[in-house]
């Protein structure tokens, strides 16, 4: 699986579920419709500089808080195909995976990414080529591949039924 | 040579087809108790429609308790809690539906649904609450409890454990709110990320569960998975008859291996708050004395217990809320309500010029009953002062025990309450 986004970097570690996507909005069910409300406590400028294929680079600690699904539903439904931070806050992390949107804790690329680079992640090689330079993807965790290039949750379940 | 196990491993390696677990592993963890709401509910069905799962795995380990917007607010809100309704019934699931139950964390641990060294996967953040009891409660998100919902299941990273000795007595006026603002301004609102807090000591065998919820709903905000106090002859005496089956008390090895240690002496603690908008903003009480307060709220799943309402009460208590001020008070429960009924408490607040509120999450999470405008400051026994989490965004919240609230009230400005 590999993925080629436009860089869209947000600055601040701890920004929380509640500014990424505020309490009154949590009875929308439709993505198409979240997507008006994503960024809103935080930015709503952010929203206009989504479009085509983005990845979100992000600071620490990123998606503290709630453990509202609507916020990585209302990223993919924008065309973010990923997000990148120094750390992430668990129910986040474990959101963006079961929705098979990739999250990767890569403080190095969060450090050196700027708006508008492009960047290119090859999930199978397991680097990310940014600005020409290639990196090698850390803590990569096979359940965690294999989930995001299934699609998600919902589809990995499929090929790994219970017992 | 062979190493313990935490409290939180011994869990896991009973709910995991594993022998042996390490920090890090992924598992499947299989629950005895998935909890949803009126929010991650409706969201969890769809996607189990879409995974093509007609039955949930088995109706007697399912909770549902709608309570984030309600009493409905809107036409979209009742549907979402009509359809998450309709679905209970047609699953046979338990439903503790509007003015039968209050808010989901407190219906479950008042209810002897939470056993000690159970899995309890729950689709709201502060499902971390239950850990009080010495259960692994964890929040979880929509997928997730889809997940849970069809196969009984969840994947899940085997924590660590920081562990956290409480020494000594909680003071006057201080309560379980002060000693989580504590370890969180120890440890930072990430610094339990991929860990759960486990709560030993003297002072946590002191606690009473009241105050232990109100400790352990707040891990999430240090970014743990769970706030554990296991078992004891604490929670013993609280599940006697009320545990809805057998349990046996889990605790940690004294050879486990422990991410980190912390100390919190009680002796030594006074009221905290966190200031906006971070619940790791944290200060002495004494240095924003004298903050005027547009609005106290006295209420939520970390401190809208019996204890929180006679703690406001008291400071309330022959006493008028202040002309500046209006305040909102919340039980957790329809059981606590009635208690406090009971108990004269409501009186006290409807006599100083407080609302008393139906249970529900309400303002906490900017839903409903008690929205901030611009500029507003609020006093809240509640658990989140993000940016904007009761209403507008430059409104500020103050986190603080129900001691300081009640006397905010009072006052219309934060007070010590010792001083009234």
């Amino acid at each position: 699986m590999t993925i080629d986004a436009r860089i869209v970097r947000i600055h601040g570690d701890d920004i929380d579920t509640d500014v990424l996507y505020p309490g009154p909005f949590l009875d929308i069910e439709d993505p198409e419709l979240m997507k008006d409300h994503l960024f809103e406590g935080l930015d709503p400028a952010l929203r206009d500089r989504l479009g085509g294929d983005t990845a979100l680079v992000v600071d620490a600690n990123f998606g503290c808080g709630s453990s509202r699904e609507h916020v990585p539903q209302a990223m993919k439904a924008s065309g973010v195909k990923c997000v990148i931070a120094r750390s992430f806050a668990r129910i986040f992390y474990r959101n963006c995976i079961n929705l098979g949107l990739l999250a990767l804790e890569q403080p190095e690329l969060s450090d050196s990414a700027q708006d508008d680079e492009l960047i290119s992640i090859d999930l199978e090689r397991g680097t990310a080529t940014l600005d020409g330079v290639v990196t090698p993807l850390r803590g990569l965790h096979p359940f965690v591949v294999e989930a995001v290039a299934a699609g998600g949750f919902v589809e990995w379940s499929r090929s790994h039924p219970p017992h | 040579m062979t190493v313990g196990h935490t409290a939180t491993e011994k869990i896991v390696l009973e709910h995991a087809d594993v022998d042996e677990v390490a920090p890090g592993d992924v598992v499947m963890l299989r629950c005895d108790l998935v909890l949803t709401n009126d929010i991650s509910g409706p969201m969890a069905i769809q996607t189990l429609a879409r995974m093509g799962v007609e039955r949930v795995f088995d109706p007697a380990r399912v909770v549902v308790v709608p309570d984030h917007f309600v009493p409905a607010k809107d036409v979209r809100s009742a549907g979402l809690q009509k359809r998450l309704k309709d679905w209970c019934d047609a699953q046979g699931v338990v439903l503790y539906d509007q003015g039968r139950g209050g808010i989901e964390h407190a219906v479950l641990v008042e209810d002897g649904w939470v056993l000690p060294g159970t899995v309890i996967a729950g689709g709201d953040s502060h499902t971390c609450t239950h850990g009080a009891l010495g259960a692994f409660g964890t929040g979880l998100g929509s997928t997730d409890i889809a997940a849970c919902l069809a196969y009984g299941q969840f994947w899940q990273a085997v924590p660590g454990t920081i562990q956290v000795e409480l020494r000594g007595r909680l003071q006057p006026f201080t309560s379980g709110k002060d000693v989580i603002l504590a370890v969180i301004a120890e440890i930072g609102v990430a610094g339990g990320n991929g860990h759960v807090l486990e709560f030993v000591g003297e002072g946590a065998a002191a606690l009473t569960v009241d105050e232990r919820l109100a400790v352990a709903n707040m891990a999430v905000e240090a970014g743990s998975e769970n706030g554990l106090f296991p078992a004891d002859e604490t929670t013993k005496g609280y599940l006697d008859g009320r545990a809805r089956g057998g349990w046996t008390p889990v605790a940690t090895d004294v050879d486990a291996v422990v991410a980190r240690r912390i100390t919190v002496d009680l002796d030594r603690l006074a009221p905290l708050v966190a200031k906006p908008w971070s619940p790791g903003n944290v200060a002495p009480l004494t240095e924003v004395v004298g903050t005027p307060v547009d609005q106290v709220y006295v209420g939520n799943c970390s401190n809208g217990t019996i204890t929180d309402l006679r703690q406001a009460a008291t400071m309330l208590q022959g006493r008028k809320v202040h002309s500046r001020t209006r305040a909102i008070v919340v039980p957790a429960t329809q059981r606590i309500y009635a208690q406090a009924l009971a108990e004269g408490l409501l009186d006290v607040f409807v006599e100083a010029g407080a609302m008393v509120s139906t249970p529900t999450c309400g303002a906490c999470f900017g839903g409903s009953n008690g929205i901030l405008a611009e500029g507003e400051v609020a006093v809240a026994t509640t658990n989140r002062n993000f940016r904007g989490r009761m209403g507008a965004g430059t409104s500020g919240i103050y986190l603080a025990n129900a001691y300081v609230a009640g006397a905010a009230a009072a006052a219309g400005e934060i007070v010590d309450p010792g001083s009234l």
